[in-house]
């Protein structure tokens, strides 16, 4: 066991756990963080990516240990809230809008890479998106409303 | 799916002490390090082989990071992520081909934790940048309590899935020579572009005898094959998912040595791959499909450095 600091969605957690406990168990069963979800367990279909730093990550892959001190940031953080309740991040709203979500699974995942690539400057270009969400795998929608949703998000037209 | 095993794990904050932790790993009871973890976090279910029982990481290890140039190489710190590659602007002009082979590796999740020390212990056959490094006659500085040493790309794959560190030793830096007018050309063949573990991978490297240094292209050849330009010296081939760890083709490779990229010597380069490589049927593809695959790969590469 080992007592691990670090940030989730900018608070302070401190949380009790072996060292090799995955992010992702963390997240879910220590700290109640159930957005993000576990598809493949192995890396190779994103549904429990997260933010480490700002860098997209699969928390299936990521022991606690290595976190120390870092950055997380989850699904959950996405939305904010003002007086006049919860605000959706945009790239919510241009999920919601143009159908980009349909089981839910990926979705969390898909949200994250998305903002990952938004924050580092990603425009509405559909190749860049692509590239940028070529690690989340979509069973449902065909990934076409999932890049109109991100392009929408980046400004491009609706 | 079963759930994960948690062994235990220490987590050094200096060179020196993940020494100690690993002073009495064995054979028998490894302490298995994990850098990245993009390999080893998939064995802790069990559902790939045994877990590792004990564990050392490496995160904390500053003196195994880091892009530098000395004495005509490009070394890379072992825990070097493969984004940190695509990103070097020290890879990009001395190592294009390492930079194109991280690129293909899973996507950007797996880019920004993998790390090409991980990517070569852990020794997979299927490993993207493990041909480039043989391509390129990288050397691994190695160390332990006991001191260290360089071993070869040539000599660290000695059998499946094992390499020749000892139990206590891990990989600390990468040395790649940057000889002035070497060319490297990397393909990988994959189900998909994305999150593919490859069908074949190969690396081609050569210096360019005749051409200008560090051109970046050997100069057409006309169609007709009179006067053919450029003669390649110093030649390696190297492949992936195609034996039980990456390995050199020497025969082809002589093929090759001291001829020119024209299309009678493709022809037979192509042809002395084939029958060179002795790959299996697997999950992802036909042993067929790779020897034929293969030689196309290597035909296409070198029709199209020379030109026609």
């Amino acid at each position: 066991m080992g007592e691990w600091r670090f940030a989730v969605n900018g608070e302070a957690v401190e949380v009790e756990a072996p060292g090799m406990r995955r992010l992702l168990d963390i997240l879910r069963e220590d700290l109640g963080l159930t957005g993000t979800k576990e598809g493949c367990g192995e890396g190779e279909c994103g549904a429990c990516t997260v933010l480490v730093d700002g860098a997209p990550v699969d928390s299936c892959l990521v022991p606690v240990c290595q976190v120390e001190g870092a950055r997380i940031a989850t699904v959950e953080g996405l939305a904010t809230t003002s007086s006049e309740g919860p605000v959706l991040d945009r790239l919510q709203e241009a999920f919601l809008e143009m159908g980009g979500a349909q089981c839910g699974i990926c979705t969390p995942g898909m949200l994250m890479a998305a903002r990952s690539y938004l924050d580092s400057g990603g425009g509405p270009d559909e190749v860049a998106i692509r590239e940028a969400i070529a690690g989340n795998l979509c069973r449902c929608t065909g990934y076409t409303k999932i890049v109109e949703a991100i392009a929408v998000a980046a400004g491009g037209p609706g | 799916m079963p759930a994960p095993v948690e062994p235990p794990i220490e987590t050094p904050a200096s060179l020196p002490e993940a020494y100690a932790v690993l002073a009495d790993s064995s054979a028998e009871d490894p302490v298995t390090p994990i850098a990245g973890g993009t390999d080893v976090m998939v064995r802790i279910t069990g559902e790939i082989g045994e877990p590792p029982r004990r564990m050392v990481d490496l995160s904390r290890l500053r003196e195994l990071r880091g892009i530098a140039v000395d004495r005509g190489a490009v070394v890379l710190g072992a825990l070097t992520t493969y984004t940190e590659i695509r990103r070097s602007s020290v890879c990009r002009e001395h190592l294009p081909a390492l930079v194109e082979a991280a690129a293909t590796i899973g996507a950007g999740q797996i880019q920004n934790r993998g790390t090409i020390g991980g990517n070569a212990a852990n020794a997979s056959p299927a490993g993207d940048t493990l041909p480039v490094l043989l391509a390129l006659d990288a050397a691994f500085e190695v160390g332990s309590n006991r001191g260290q040493r360089a071993i070869t790309a040539d000599a660290f794959w000695v059998a499946y899935r094992r390499t020749a560190l000892a139990p206590d030793e891990l990989i600390l830096r990468i040395r790649i020579p940057i000889g002035s007018g070497r060319e490297t050309r990397f393909r990988k063949i994959g189900t998909r572009r994305a999150q593919a573990i490859s069908k074949v991978v190969l690396a081609l490297s050569w210096v360019d005898q005749d051409g200008p240094p560090g051109s970046g292209r050997v100069a057409p050849i006309a169609p007709t094959g009179n006067g053919p330009i450029g003669t390649w010296r110093d030649v390696r081939l190297a492949l992936g998912s195609v034996a039980d760890r990456p390995i050199r083709t020497r025969a082809t490779e002589a093929v090759l040595e001291a001829a020119s990229p024209t299309p009678e010597i493709a022809d037979a380069a192509a042809e002395a791959l084939a029958g060179e490589i002795h790959p299996i049927d697997d999950v992802r593809s036909t042993a067929e499909y790779r020897r034929v695959v293969a030689a196309r790969a290597l035909h296409r590469m070198i029709r199209d450095a020379g030109g026609w």
